[in-house]
């Protein structure tokens, strides 16, 4: 238009609305398009939130659940930093295996039926890279394989597909996913854009509640540094949302203070009660790397990993008694993870170093409580490179998660992970039954030798007999670094006893590794090759 | 408070609230500050399109003297005119641009089809985006920005893609030349005259449009002090009578019998100054060099251009010191050296006032200062100059984000330009708000996320490449201080850089090393999986800082 046009027309510059400013406004459209709106209701109808606990560091799994069942191969292994046999905690209904003295709060969710630990979680080909661990942990990728795009954001991405283009909208007002305490996680990225709200990020929310941002200069440069900055708060689509989200509750369970993980927590509650839709908050809490002096020499069950590991159960058990506080205790599943766990040895400085195979806690009114897996196989005498084998792949946590809390089918859920581990993805008993009125798988039978072989020491070729229930059978080969070195079955069976000869020729001698996988049961044989 | 609160709460003997507005007293008085990388960034990022780690550099190496010699005396050629690069239509009946061959240029081919002048359009604002992606190494390419949007017009609505082309080279090659000249000539160019109708002023129907932009806002300006008359306004009118466009060989032409011959006398303002009426081929010329040149004499002309250049180049507040200390001597400058450009921007960006702590890091970025800032702080690679169809597709994905965030070359919402350099009281402030604030980030997001594939040639930010020309991108201390260092103008806290480091590049592990030892790893053994380990992380960083406010400013 002409100046002129303009002039007559006469807008205030105050009434220059920004959506305005090129003439139409994306948001507006969208809102009144039906069939976009029909686009963006989520797939699937759940209200159940996803809370994952991110240990960053590589958590020392071995002085956190310990194998009090075969408490001499695990002293002599660590005999620095053990923790004496009768400081470990016991878990309730299980025998021979314990947590660490620190950690009352899970051993009281245990008690209360809260709280599922799953043994030795890992995959195959461990990498010991902090980096690279996490990203694999993070996009639920193989080992050898790069990818760009997390297992959380895939989910979203499935139920939200348009997102973000859209959103927020009537039918989804609040954010896919939060993420408190980390500024960028791969987990919740998605094919295209990143499907969480990040809630440190300085621009955002989080300072309203907390009151941290950077300080602005009185200078022209923090006139304008202040103008951006709240901009960007009223643009947040989401902001108002949450901001009323966390004001409307006013009440909450008492948590520990100095305490970051609670600190975490506390506003994840608070944000659930407050009702928001969101389906996957993730916080994370750091300091796991332990190199050197992870307990103190007079009282192994003091110093700094004993620290960690009382925040994380305290923080834990606060939150679980917050939801129940709050009443939406029904709603929510947490579940931790770190990039791996710790060598089996620890060092000659009292710490441990980057490992394989771990345990993870899910917790949550809904979890099918008690233990998962067996105490880890541990070898008499541990050299300095032996890991635990892995007893679950990771992906098979993530996976029944998705099948039996968020309700997922099985084929949508498979198409979330790489091709390659589709078949070998198992559907564990994690979650109680009725939650997506569906029947939980039973638990297996836990003393009931699956797999055997011989002769047993061996020098090249040795027999490995197992009985499968039928359907997909896996046997893999690892060996003491965690590695998996070949799948020697990895097909459809039906029920029965079978034979396979293993023929270890190009291998050197020494402690292998046959971990069998049938259904919801696994099962590892330790194997030694002589010469 | 209003005019009433004041009064009562003064006659209470309370203290009027003292409002701390941020205000400097420098001058246009040479700086001796130091020359560091800190200076060199700020007036490369306010004279161009981002400050180039390769440019800051060369003129750290340099004094400011010969800096801004250096940026005001630009010896590169111009940039080759557009090409066709659209596709023309093989149907019957469907003009096909035909005289063109694909890959040269249209800019001297007539052809008034509709559709063909769409894409032509279409082309030269590629063609733009790409001289502004590939400036050279001084002032000009922003300067032209700058003087299009000073004179308003919109290529939508003139709809010649050919007589907007021109209308840009004439302010090319005019552009850090003599001001005068560029608006005696451009009140003659094609665009012009159809935009703001002078081809229809004639002596039995004047119209004024164009006579009134000429004193309001391309030469004397609005000021308390520019007080020309209505009736000036109709005189000029009748001096500019009888400009004509020949829409067949598309040539300006004076038609002498359209011309109003009378005598055109003025207000006080201009000291009753008669402009004599003339007859035949020569009187349009004649009369409008007297109207130029009349009006140039006047001193508000110096004044509002100064105003003008300092809204874009300085800061958008200009009180009475500025005005003193500032406006009044370069506006001086400028007239005393006929109009010329270049004493004035030499005198400007040595000034104290320029480099004035109170001046830094306060200017908002236009969609053009974000947009191509980005691509060449990013040192983005774009297709071999040969391959001009990937280089066009490119250059209309940028084009069309500065449109998206407000900025749509050579068409502003109306003859006034860009309301970031005249809106009070928001100014720059326009260009942030709820819907461009997240396409900003949006883009840099997608730029360093995927980048876009076009014609086979896919064009992003590489990080690792970036962080690869830092001095030292093994440190993650060292990489964040830099990163910063670059990209904003006003620091952030230790905290803030400490939260960056350990929830970015360690992704959330406790020790440094592990940066360095990821680093090193890539260095040695630039395998995939270690070149990932650092881009995810690298990514991540520049994501994250390019969202933050302090990237909005420079």
């Amino acid at each position: 238009m002409k100046r002129k046009d303009f002039l007559y027309s006469s807008i205030p510059a105050a009434a220059m609305l920004p959506e305005m400013i090129n003439g139409y406004s994306i948001k507006a459209f969208n809102m009144q398009s039906p069939l976009v709106q029909a686009l963006m209701q989520g797939t699937t109808l759940t209200d159940h939130v996803l809370v994952i606990v991110q240990l960053s560091g590589g958590n020392d799994g071995l002085n956190t659940v310990i194998p009090v069942a075969d408490y001499s191969r695990y002293f002599n292994a660590r005999t620095n930093v053990a923790i004496p046999e009768n400081r470990v905690l016991s878990i309730a209904g299980v025998t021979g295996t314990g947590i660490h003295p620190s950690m009352t709060g899970m051993q009281s969710l245990f008690t209360e039926g809260k709280a599922k630990l799953i043994q030795a979680v890992g995959y195959p080909q461990p990498n010991f890279s902090h980096f690279r661990s996490t990203d694999i942990w993070m996009s639920a990728s193989n080992s050898n394989q790069e990818v760009y795009t997390g297992w959380a954001g895939r989910y979203l991405n499935y139920e939200y597909p348009d997102f973000p283009i859209g959103y927020p909208n009537a039918d989804m007002p609040d954010p896919l996913a939060i993420q408190i305490g980390s500024t960028t996680s791969l987990t919740l990225q998605g094919p295209t854009v990143n499907m969480g709200m990040s809630i440190t990020n300085p621009t955002s929310f989080y300072n309203l509640i907390n009151g941290t941002t950077d300080p602005v200069p009185n200078t022209r440069a923090g006139k304008e540094l202040k103008f951006v900055r709240q901009t960007n708060q009223q643009t947040q689509g989401y902001a108002s949302a949450v901001r009323t989200a966390a004001n409307s509750v006013t009440s909450q369970y008492t948590y520990p203070t100095n305490n970051s993980l609670a600190d975490q927590l506390k506003i994840v509650a608070r944000l659930i009660k407050g009702g928001l839709r969101t389906r996957v908050y993730m916080v994370s809490f750091g300091g796991f790397d332990t190199h050197s002096v992870q307990v103190n020499a007079a009282d192994t069950t003091t110093g700094s990993h004993a620290t960690l590991l009382q925040r994380v159960s305290d923080a834990i058990k606060a939150f679980q008694e917050d939801l129940k506080f709050l009443g939406v205790e029904e709603r929510v599943v947490g579940m931790t993870f770190s990039e791996f766990g710790r060598r089996i040895k620890s060092n000659s400085s009292s710490g441990t170093d980057h490992g394989a195979a771990a345990p993870m806690f899910l917790f949550g009114k809904s979890v099918d409580p008690g233990m998962l897996g067996v105490n880890p196989t541990l070898p008499a005498t541990a050299t300095v490179n032996d890991n635990i084998p892995m007893q679950y792949d990771f992906r098979s946590i993530y996976s029944t998660l998705l099948e039996k809390w968020f309700c997922l089918d099985r084929s949508v859920v498979n198409s979330l992970f790489p091709p390659n581990v589709n078949s070998q993805l198992q559907s564990l008993p994690l979650i109680k039954a009725g939650v997506c009125n569906s029947v939980t798988p039973p638990n297996p039978t836990p003393v009931e030798v699956m797999v055997t072989n011989y002769p047993n020491p061996f020098q090249t070729t040795t027999t490995i007999k197992f009985r499968t229930a039928g359907g997909h059978t896996l046997i893999q080969i690892m060996d003491t670094l965690g590695r998996v070195l070949l799948n020697l079955v990895d097909k459809e069976y039906t029920a029965g006893t079978y034979t396979i000869p293993f023929d270890s020729e190009p291998l050197p001698p020494g402690v292998y590794y046959a971990r069998f996988q049938n259904g919801v049961n696994q099962h590892v044989r330790a194997m030694l090759k002589v010469r | 408070m209003d005019r009433r609160e004041f009064l009562t709460a003064s006659r209470r003997n309370k203290p009027a609230p003292v409002v701390q507005v941020p205000r400097t007293l420098s001058g246009i008085e040479t700086y001796t500050g130091p020359w560091t990388e800190q200076e060199v960034m700020h007036l490369l990022k306010r004279t161009m399109f981002g400050a180039k780690l390769a440019d800051v550099n060369y003129f750290k190496g340099r004094t400011l003297a010969q800096t801004v010699n250096e940026l005001v005396n630009p010896t590169a050629p111009n940039p080759a005119p557009p090409v066709k690069e659209y596709a023309t239509s093989t149907t019957l009946g469907v003009n096909a641009d035909a005289n063109i061959a694909q890959g040269t240029t249209w800019i001297n081919d007539i052809n008034n089809d509709g559709t063909v002048q769409g894409q032509r359009r279409a082309s030269y604002k590629k063609w733009w985006t790409g001289a502004l992606i590939n400036q050279d190494r001084s002032i000009r390419e922003k300067f032209i920005l700058f003087l299009v949007d000073h004179f308003g017009n919109e290529a939508t609505d003139v709809g010649n893609a050919n007589w907007m082309y021109r209308q840009h080279d004439l302010i090319r090659q005019y552009a850090l030349g003599n001001f005068k000249n560029l608006v005696r000539d451009i009140s003659k160019d094609i665009a012009m005259l159809r935009y703001l109708n002078g081809y229809l002023n004639n002596a039995a129907a004047p119209d004024e449009n164009y006579a009134r932009e000429l004193f309001e806002l391309f030469t004397l300006g609005k000021g308390p002090d520019s007080r020309y008359t209505e009736s000036d306004v109709k005189e000029a009118a009748k001096v500019l009578t009888g400009w004509q466009i020949n829409f067949t060989t598309w040539q300006t032409i004076f038609t002498s019998s359209r011309h109003t011959t009378a005598n055109k006398t003025f207000s006080s303002f201009f000291n009753n100054t008669v402009i004599a009426g003339r007859t035949g081929t020569t009187a349009g010329d004649l009369e409008l060099n007297d109207l130029i040149n009349m009006t140039f004499a006047h001193n508000e002309v110096a004044k509002f251009l100064v105003r003008r250049l300092y809204r874009w180049f300085v800061y958008y507040t200009i009180d009475d010191a500025t005005e003193i200390n500032v406006i009044t001597p370069l506006a001086t400058i400028f007239r005393n050296n006929n109009y010329e450009w270049k004493p004035v921007l030499t005198a400007l960006f040595q000034s104290q006032h320029f480099f004035d702590m109170m001046n830094r890091g306060c200017v908002i970025k236009n969609p053009a200062d974000q947009v191509i800032g980005a691509i060449r702080e990013m040192n983005t690679v774009f297709p071999d100059p040969t391959n001009y169809l990937a280089n066009y597709g490119h250059w209309n994905t940028f084009y069309n984000w500065m449109t998206n965030m407000g900025m749509n070359l050579h068409d502003p919402p109306n003859v006034s330009g860009m309301p970031a350099y005249y809106q009070e009281p928001l100014f720059h402030e326009i260009w942030i708000n709820s819907d461009s604030l997240p396409k900003r980030n949006q883009f840099t997001d997608i730029m360093v996320n995927s980048g876009y594939l076009i014609s086979g040639v896919r064009v992003q930010f590489n990080c690792v490449a970036l962080a690869q020309t830092f001095f030292n991108p093994g440190n993650p201390n060292d990489l964040i201080d830099e990163a910063v260092n670059r990209f904003f103008r006003n620091p952030i806290s230790t905290t803030s850089l400490s939260q960056i480091k350990t929830q970015i590049l360690l992704t959330g592990q406790q020790w440094d090393y592990y940066w360095t030892n990821a680093w090193m790893a890539y260095q040695a053994n630039p395998t995939t999986a270690n070149f990932n380990t650092v881009n995810t992380r690298l990514m991540n960083l520049f994501k994250y800082l390019f969202n933050l406010a302090e990237y909005q400013l420079i």
